[in-house]
Order: structure tokens, then C-alpha cells, then sequence
């Protein structure tokens, strides 16, 4: 093996692994029970996985019919309206936050009407933690989700049409069961994602315990405070990750 | 439930125009080489590619606006398109479920023509769980469950193996004779056609080149395509009286004719000789063997010459004549087996 290769590769491999290796022999393994019954711990851990569930809920309501509009009509301009999907992927999601703010504010575009007509207020809210997640994690989704519909053979759409289906019966009874393994994968990542979602949420939700003080943002706190407190929530965040892995594994790591 | 159709659908570099039509229990074999246009043709009988021109009438009224799930056109796919996540049952019950019928009323519809085609005992089995020739027949009977006016089915053999195909073949000239709607299947197959068809429109290059029985086409084929599907030697000339001359060859044959005609035999009527035989002159001339291979019981012998040739003859005859590849010799056509007709 020509060293070039192999000394940056393992250099590489130990900046990856050590990390979190350091993580796991840091941790207080003693107290660790007591510590993961702290109503800190236990508020946040509540507030993240309800708030990413019924954000992947959200993703998978409005992404699906979005990633289908993608993969399988020829709207104009249908190669920007990707592209466009696609920013909060790559946008720093604290600027996410910002954008959320100024739209979904009080005094925001849309947050002003919502306000007026119904009384309701988005930015540091439960739900405002929801919009957050769902706005970073849903690219996730409707990528995962388009993939599977363009690698899906439409072959079997024609025939459910010439078998009298119409459009809707088709979406409903052929595409989506024939793309449900990569509606799975991209429910699962998009749940990961909203999971570990922090700079978006802090910006527009802020971190109030029990209300919008989601697990990451805990960790950041609780660095500050009480230090082994963040290490048990990231052992913990670490744990579902290496889960949603293994559950992905077989997409992901190619190892079948 | 009559068909008739004028299909046009143009792309670059290549454009279909046929006309087609099928009667009431009749079935028409659109016969083709690959790239003709056959599954261009079936698609646009039932809605899945949009036509540039033409019409499809069933029974009178035009369907070629509808969309394909308006239309009720069975179709069987060549890979047959099962879907995957049903079972045998509900693939067929699919049909039934979209013209608004219950759950439980479909399946029994479902039910009812999986026993018909013999399958009772698999409809509860996934299509990867189902053999080429119980694929294809779960294909037909899923076809035949929205009771369609019109039924098209593309290659419906192509995907099974040689011995399958045989029984799959028998079995399905049964169902198509049960099928009291117009039948259109596609096929590049001439033994399909033959078996399966009553009568067969033969198309190349997005064009109906022959049509005809079955019969008429394999004694009088119209191109070489034709000829060669149906194992002829088949050349076009001019006719005078007695006599066909193509090229510097003139045949002479039993049929009176005048004008542009062709000349069809098949490869048994030729005899070979290493030197020139005495008796009658005509009919003969000179060739060099291109190739020779085995074809069934006898040995095939392809030659060139004035106009170029297939010959069989029996593989002792063939040791007599010790035949080499660039080998001279003498070809000789039976006037009685030479069929001649006007081009």
C-alpha cells in the first residue's frame, strides 16, 4: 500500500473516530441512571422527539407531493424550483433562523397576518421549534423521495393506467407503495436531521426549558453549567444517530 | 367492438403511419422487426404515447382524446408490469377497484378469472414468487378484468424460455378465442403470429408493408423481411407470359403474368450440381457458395451469382458434392415450386 495514501487515511479515520471515542470515555458511566432522569434531561429529550416527529410528519405531508412535482411533471422551470428546494441544505441554518424571523415574526411578512387574522405567534414557541426543524430537515426528505421516484420504474404507473386508474388511485396505489423503502429512508434522515437541529431553532424558537429547549441545545447550555450533564445528552444524541445508521445501513454503507 | 385506427407518431429520424383495423373476435398480429414501430403503434392505441395524427375508433366512437384510463383498452405489457407489491389476487382485482368496485366484489371478479386461467392455487402469491408463464398469465387475466373493448398485448411470449413458450403459446390462442373484443398483439415472432393471429399486418419502418392471412403471407411475401421470416427466396422482376426475368435469371413458371412481379420458392426447391445438368435448361444457373450451415435435418447453402441464393439440400447430398465455401456449381429451381405474382 503506497503510504501517501494510507498515513493521510488513517489520520483521517482517527480525526473521525477519536472524537467520539473521547466522548464515550468521558462519560460519568456511575452516574449515568441519575443522570438521565434529571428533569433537564428528561424535558429535553421529550421536547426533541416530539418536535422532530411532528416536524418529519410535516416534511412528509408537504414534501412527498413536492418531490413528486419534481420528479414527475414538466413544469417550467422545475430545475430552479430543485435548486431552490435544495438551499436550506446547504444554508447555515442559524441564517435559516433569521429568515424564518423576518417571515414568520410578529412583524414578519407572513407573521404579521397570521397574527392579526388568528391571533398566533410562531417565533419562541413549541410549534415555532417545529417550523425550524422542518424547514432544515425537509430538503432531506423530498431529495431521498425524488430519487426513489426517478429510479422507479413508471412503466407500472402506465399500466395501472391502461387498468383504468386515475392519476390520484395511481399516486396512491402504485407510485407510493413501489417508492415507500426511500420514503422510509428519507423520513428516517429527515427525523436525524430535525433531531439534531440547533442554530435554526435557537434563532427563531430561542431555548426556553420545556418549551423550545430541544436536546442540542441543552448540550450547549449545559457545557456552560454543568459539563457532565452535556456529555450524557450527547451520549444520548449519539445513540440515535448510530440507531438511524444501522437502520440505514444497508442504503448508506453499501454493505448489504 | 370493432377497431379502427389510423396511428401517426412522428419523432426525429423516425415517423409511424399505419392503419389498422380489427373486427369483433378478431385477432391481427402486427408483425415487425425490431424498430418498426409495433410497441410505438400498441402505445398509441391505448393512450400511453400521444399521436401526431390519425384516430382510434372503437366501435364507431373516437377514444384517441381520452386519456388511457378512460379508454378501456386492455393491454399486456412485455415485461407484464405486475405490480410488485400486490399479490396475484389484487393485481387482477386492480382493474375492477378503479371502475368503483367494492374490495370484496373485485377480488371475486379477480378470483373468478385467475381459476379461469388456471391460477386459483397462486392468488395469493407476490409476482416474484410466480414462474414466466404464471407472470404472463396473471398479465392476461388483469387485462382481461376491466372487461376492455379492445385488448393489446406486446410480445406476450418473448419473455419465456423456448418450452414454456409452446404451452403458454396453445393456451393463450385458447383465451384469445374466448375474447369476444378486437385483439391486438405485437410480435417479431413469425411462429406467434402465425399460430396466434388471424390475420397479420406486417410493418417496417413505421409502414404497413403487407397484410393478409396468416397463409397468403407465407406463400406470397412482398419483402425480403417478409421472405426471409417465412424461409422463401423471394426476388422481384418483370413478367412476361411464362417467364420472370430477374437480372440475367429467367425463371419460368406455370402462373401467366405481365409486368413487375416477384418470384418466391423456398430453399428445397433448389437443386445443386457440380456440373451442368443435361435436361431442361431453365430455371439454371451458375453460383459460388458464400457459407454453409446446418438447418434442421438438411444443410443450408447460401451462394451468390446473378442474384443471391438460399439452397437445402440433404447432408448426403452434400458430402457428394463435397461443398466448399467459393465453390463453383450449377443451382437449379424446380419450376413447379416457383410461385409467381404481381408485385
Amino acid at each position: 500500500m503506497p503510504w501517501p495514501l494510507l498515513v493521510p487515511a488513517l489520520v483521517g479515520l482517527a480525526f473521525l473516530v477519536l472524537p467520539l471515542a473521547g466522548l464515550l470515555a468521558r462519560a460519568p458511566w456511575q452516574s449515568l441512571p441519575q443522570r438521565l432522569a434529571e428533569p433537564l434531561v428528561l424535558e429535553a429529550l421529550r421536547l426533541s422527539l416530539v418536535t422532530a416527529t411532528i416536524a418529519t410528519a410535516v416534511c412528509l405531508l408537504l414534501g412527498v407531493p413536492l418531490a413528486w412535482l419534481l420528479a414527475r411533471t414538466t413544469l417550467p422551470g422545475r430545475r430552479v424550483l430543485r435548486a431552490l428546494v435544495t438551499v436550506p441544505l446547504v444554508l447555515p441554518p442559524v441564517v435559516g433562523g433569521v429568515a424564518l424571523l423576518l417571515v414568520l415574526g410578529r412583524r414578519g411578512l407572513a407573521g404579521q397576518w397570521l397574527y392579526d387574522a388568528f391571533g398566533v405567534s410562531l417565533p419562541f414557541t413549541t410549534t415555532g421549534v417545529v417550523v425550524a426543524e422542518a424547514f432544515v430537515a425537509m430538503p432531506f426528505l423530498v431529495i431521498a423521495v425524488e430519487g426513489a421516484l426517478r429510479a422507479a420504474d413508471q412503466r407500472y404507473e402506465e399500466a395501472a393506467a391502461t387498468l383504468g386508474a386515475s392519476r390520484w388511485t395511481v399516486f396512491r396505489r402504485v407510485t407510493l407503495p413501489m417508492v415507500a423503502p426511500g420514503v422510509l429512508a428519507g423520513a428516517v434522515l429527515c427525523w436525524a436531521r430535525a433531531l439534531g437541529e440547533f442554530g435554526a431553532t435557537i434563532t427563531f424558537a430561542g431555548n426556553f426549558p420545556g418549551r423550545t429547549q430541544t436536546m442540542p441545545l441543552a448540550v450547549y447550555l449545559a457545557l456552560e453549567t454543568d459539563p457532565d450533564a452535556a456529555i450524557v445528552l450527547s451520549l444520548v444524541l449519539l445513540a440515535v444517530s448510530v440507531i438511524v445508521l444501522a437502520g440505514l445501513r444497508d442504503r448508506w454503507t453499501g454493505t448489504a | 367492438m370493432s377497431l379502427h385506427a389510423h396511428l401517426v407518431v412522428e419523432r426525429p429520424g423516425f415517423r409511424l403511419d399505419v392503419e389498422l383495423r380489427a373486427a369483433a373476435g378478431e385477432v391481427v398480429a402486427l408483425l415487425g422487426p425490431n424498430g418498426a414501430g409495433k410497441t410505438t403503434a400498441l402505445r398509441g392505441l391505448a393512450g400511453l404515447t400521444p399521436l401526431n395524427g390519425g384516430r382510434v375508433e372503437l366501435d364507431g366512437a373516437q377514444v384517441h382524446r381520452l386519456p388511457p384510463e378512460r379508454r378501456r383498452i386492455g393491454v399486456v405489457f412485455q415485461d407484464y408490469l405486475l405490480f410488485p407489491h400486490l399479490s396475484a389476487l389484487d393485481n387482477v382485482a386492480f382493474g375492477p377497484r378503479c371502475q368503483g368496485l367494492r374490495r370484496a366484489a373485485a377480488r371475486r371478479v379477480a378470483a373468478d378469472l385467475l381459476d379461469r386461467v388456471g391460477l386459483a392455487g397462486h392468488a395469493h402469491a407476490r409476482p416474484a414468487h410466480l414462474s414466466g408463464g404464471q407472470a404472463q398469465r396473471v398479465a392476461l387475466a388483469r387485462a382481461l378484468a376491466v372487461r376492455p373493448r379492445l385488448l393489446l398485448l406486446d410480445e406476450p411470449l418473448a419473455a419465456l424460455d423456448a418450452h414454456t413458450r409452446l404451452e403458454i403459446r396453445a393456451e393463450l390462442r385458447r383465451h384469445l378465442a374466448a375474447f369476444d373484443g378486437a385483439t391486438v398483439l405485437v410480435t417479431h415472432d413469425p411462429l406467434d403470429a402465425m399460430v396466434l393471429a388471424h390475420r397479420l399486418v406486417v410493418v417496417e419502418n413505421g409502414a404497413v408493408v403487407q397484410t393478409g392471412t396468416p397463409g397468403e403471407i407465407a406463400r406470397h411475401p412482398r419483402t425480403d423481411y417478409v421472405a426471409r421470416l417465412v424461409g422463401l427466396n423471394l426476388y422481384r422482376g418483370e413478367a412476361d407470359g411464362n417467364h420472370v426475368a430477374v437480372g440475367e435469371v429467367r425463371f419460368s413458371s406455370a402462373e401467366r403474368l405481365a409486368g413487375p412481379a416477384f418470384v418466391a420458392f423456398p430453399p428445397s426447391a433448389v437443386a445443386l450440381y457440380r456440373t451442368r445438368p443435361d435436361g431442361s435448361p431453365r430455371n439454371l444457373w451458375k453460383a459460388t457458395i458464400d457459407g454453409i450451415e446446418r438447418h434442421g435435418d438438411n444443410v443450408r447453402v447460401h451462394l451468390h451469382g446473378p442474384i443471391a441464393l438460399a439452397a437445402d439440400v440433404t447432408p448426403s447430398a452434400a458430402a457428394d458434392l463435397d461443398l466448399t465455401p467459393g465453390q463453383e456449381v450449377w443451382a437449379a429451381v424446380k419450376a413447379t415450386e416457383t410461385h409467381v405474382y404481381p408485385a
